[in-house]
């Protein structure tokens, strides 16, 4: 299993992502320059959190045509693994590759807290390593993470859960209060109609170990890694 | 020669964080007659000499269409203008 970690310019946790695939699971990883206009071979991607082209226009609208992500969007339509984090996951949304939109959180301030998701679908290639409804913590760091889409688009992705992640109580509950920005139905990851792309707000990659304060993030890429 | 003014605003029932802090700020001011204020970003395409009216109309709504503006949040009008070289 080889992992390739986009560097964009303005992207910050690509060192982290890296640390922890190589450091932590001790997998191979390489960093994947933007401009590169051809992939090597690699299992999967992942689109790093940061403020890739300074977010200018809106957050990944200028990441998405970068040269690299002409070659991700065929990497993934031909069924390659792709985890967009955090600004990773607003340039999945901007490619197209995932449906709706991030915008302003609804408290109109950056959060940056660890957070608690619940797993909602553990039957994914990003979940096999967790229990079903599993309360997970890991922290958040975003002024866009407000996930949006129209009604139509939420009863789909619900209907053919795809939800993967929602904002939860401690216990698991999920409800208003333990929305941290806003989103539609506490929603925190989802999954393409294929099921190999997955794009989240919350950060796997800043919790791998427990001195960073949870090591919940891990499962993800350990269930890729299979 | 001609120039594309785009403005690129929220849809309808979209937040708009800038536009409510901006109007808070407003009503504190004393001008509680403002209701609603939205906010937009703004472009100048300007193009070459060679392009005419329908070409640069065209090029305004595919600029708008691939990159400026986000179809799920997002609508965009525009005005072209013609100016001297």
């Amino acid at each position: 299993m080889k992992f390739g970690v986009v560097v964009f310019p303005g992207s910050n946790c690509d060192h982290d992502a890296y640390h922890l695939i190589k450091k932590v699971i001790q997998a191979e990883i390489e960093y994947i320059w933007h401009a590169d206009n051809s992939l090597r071979l690699f299992d999967a991607i992942i689109l790093p959190g940061g403020f890739s082209y300074g977010d200018y226009l809106r957050a990944g609208a200028v990441a998405r045509f970068s040269p690299v992500m002409q070659e991700i969007v065929r990497f993934a339509k031909e069924g390659g693994k792709v985890i967009g984090i955090c600004n990773g996951f607003q340039i999945l949304l901007e490619s197209g590759l995932l449906p709706g939109a991030l915008i302003a959180n609804d408290t109109l301030r950056f959060r940056c807290k660890p957070v608690h998701i619940k797993v909602i679908n553990r039957d994914t290639d990003f979940t096999g390593k967790f229990r079903a409804g599993q309360v997970l913590t890991m922290p958040i760091a975003h002024y866009s993470g407000n996930y949006f889409a129209d009604e139509e688009t939420l009863a789909e992705l619900e209907a053919e859960n795809r939800i993967v992640f929602q904002y939860c109580t401690e216990d698991g509950e999920v409800v208003a209060e333990a929305n941290p920005n806003g989103s539609c139905r506490n929603i925190a990851g989802i999954l393409n109609r294929e099921g190999n792309v997955l794009g989240m707000m919350p950060h796997p990659e800043r919790a791998g170990e427990p001195i960073l304060g949870s090591d919940d993030g891990l499962g993800i890429f350990e269930s890729l890694i299979g | 020669m001609w120039i594309a003014k785009v403005v690129v605003t929220y849809k309808p029932g979209i937040l708009d964080p800038e536009g409510k802090t901006i109007q808070n700020a407003l009503t504190q001011l004393g001008f509680e007659d403002i209701e609603n204020l939205e906010t937009g970003k703004y472009f100048a395409l300007q193009f070459g000499k060679k392009i005419d009216k329908q070409k640069a109309e065209e090029l305004t709504r595919e600029t708008c269409e691939k990159i400026l503006h986000n179809p799920v949040i997002q609508k965009y009008s525009y005005e072209l203008i013609e100016v001297k070289a």
